[in-house]
């Protein structure tokens, strides 16, 4: 731990990722694809740069990298998510 | 089969059922919380409702198309009947400085919301729980403990409250008020400026606060801890390190993009 530790957490992230997939997705379960932890999307580590990186929070590899363009957003995942999308 | 729910519509547990949008919010009141923070209370048309820690996006745009988005804990309880926003000051903000010195009663804001479903607490959901702010981390964990007493909960919640200084403490007489009722601990501690003639903690939080703070890891606490990513990580590995249940922590950081 640093005192200019400079990542929020994937709680922050639930906006975009709202407005992406059409569905609450903080508490989606997403299972790391290098040591393995699932834990919920609002427990990674975000760190915002040019883009949005989401980190799994035990071992650092990458969940999730999202930028937005002035005309999409680009999304790249890893590791395994389960989404829940409302149907209605 | 469910039935058909209307746009903007929101299950029981606070998820929505449509594209999340950006809405136009009127400010109704403006008040100082302390020093450098201040609470907004909006009225927000077609408002969904809400779940307690859940935060909204505000964005501003320039007037040459510039925009900067950040997200804000929602302070008031899912119950009351307008919607409020406390704001920390950061003194180079890109975004809060205009909250809290430009904004007054009848300007518009652009936020969308509720979001998060992670972060979140219904009386339903039971306890005991354990909260830990950091400075204006309270916010979410106000709400909270304002949804908590709305709903005549006595379940056992113990808050502890880090701030720099008494005048750095949002919601005082509040917590004081609330404090008195069942069930609610308040402990708090200064890390810089106690106040005149106080005789409780007053230093950074710790493994032996924490534990008399309790409740203890036998207990199974739900916990939140709330606050800037240092005072966040430092409190978790405290907690963990004292046996609390790693999965049983929800964690809620804010830093220096945050303002």
């Amino acid at each position: 731990m640093s005192e200019d530790a400079r990542w929020l957490d994937g709680n922050a992230l639930g906006g975009r990722l709202q407005e992406l997939f059409g569905a609450e997705m903080t508490a989606a379960p997403h299972r790391c694809q290098s040591c393995g932890t699932e834990r919920p999307v609002g427990a990674h580590r975000m760190y915002l740069g040019a883009g949005t990186v989401l980190r799994c929070p035990v071992c650092d590899q990458i969940a999730l990298v999202a930028a937005a363009l002035p005309d999409r957003h680009v999304v790249h995942l890893t590791g395994s998510w389960r989404l829940e999308m409302p149907r209605s | 089969m469910a039935p058909a729910l209307h746009v903007n519509s929101v299950t029981p547990d606070g998820q929505r059922r449509a594209p999340i949008r950006w809405q136009v919010a009127t400010v109704r009141d403006s008040r100082a919380e302390s020093a450098t923070a201040r609470t907004l209370v909006l009225d927000v048309p077609a408002w969904p409702g809400h779940v307690a820690g859940q935060h909204v996006d505000v964005r501003l745009t320039a007037e040459d198309g510039y925009q900067a988005e950040r997200s804000y804990s929602i302070a008031s309880a899912p119950e009351d009947a307008t919607l409020a926003l406390t704001v920390e000051r950061l003194e180079d903000g890109e975004v809060s400085p205009y909250l809290t010195d430009e904004l007054h009663p009848g300007d518009e804001l652009e936020l969308r919301g509720p979001i998060g479903g992670y972060f979140v607490w219904r009386s339903q959901d039971g306890g005991p729980l354990l909260l830990v702010a950091g400075g204006s981390g309270l916010v979410p964990l106000m709400a909270m403990v304002r949804h908590r007493a709305a709903h005549s909960s006595t379940v056992d919640t113990r808050l502890l409250l880090s701030a720099r200084s008494g005048d750095d403490v949002l919601y005082r007489d509040e917590l004081a008020r609330l404090a008195a009722g069942d069930g609610l601990a308040v402990h708090q501690t200064f890390t810089r400026e106690p106040p005149a003639g106080w005789s409780g903690f007053a230093r950074r939080v710790d493994a032996e606060m924490l534990s008399h703070v309790g409740p203890a890891p036998s207990q199974r606490p739900r916990i939140f801890i709330c606050g800037p990513t240092a005072f966040v990580e430092r409190a978790a590995e405290l907690l963990v390190g004292l046996g609390h249940d790693s999965a049983a922590i929800h964690l809620e950081r804010f830093g220096p993009t945050g303002g």
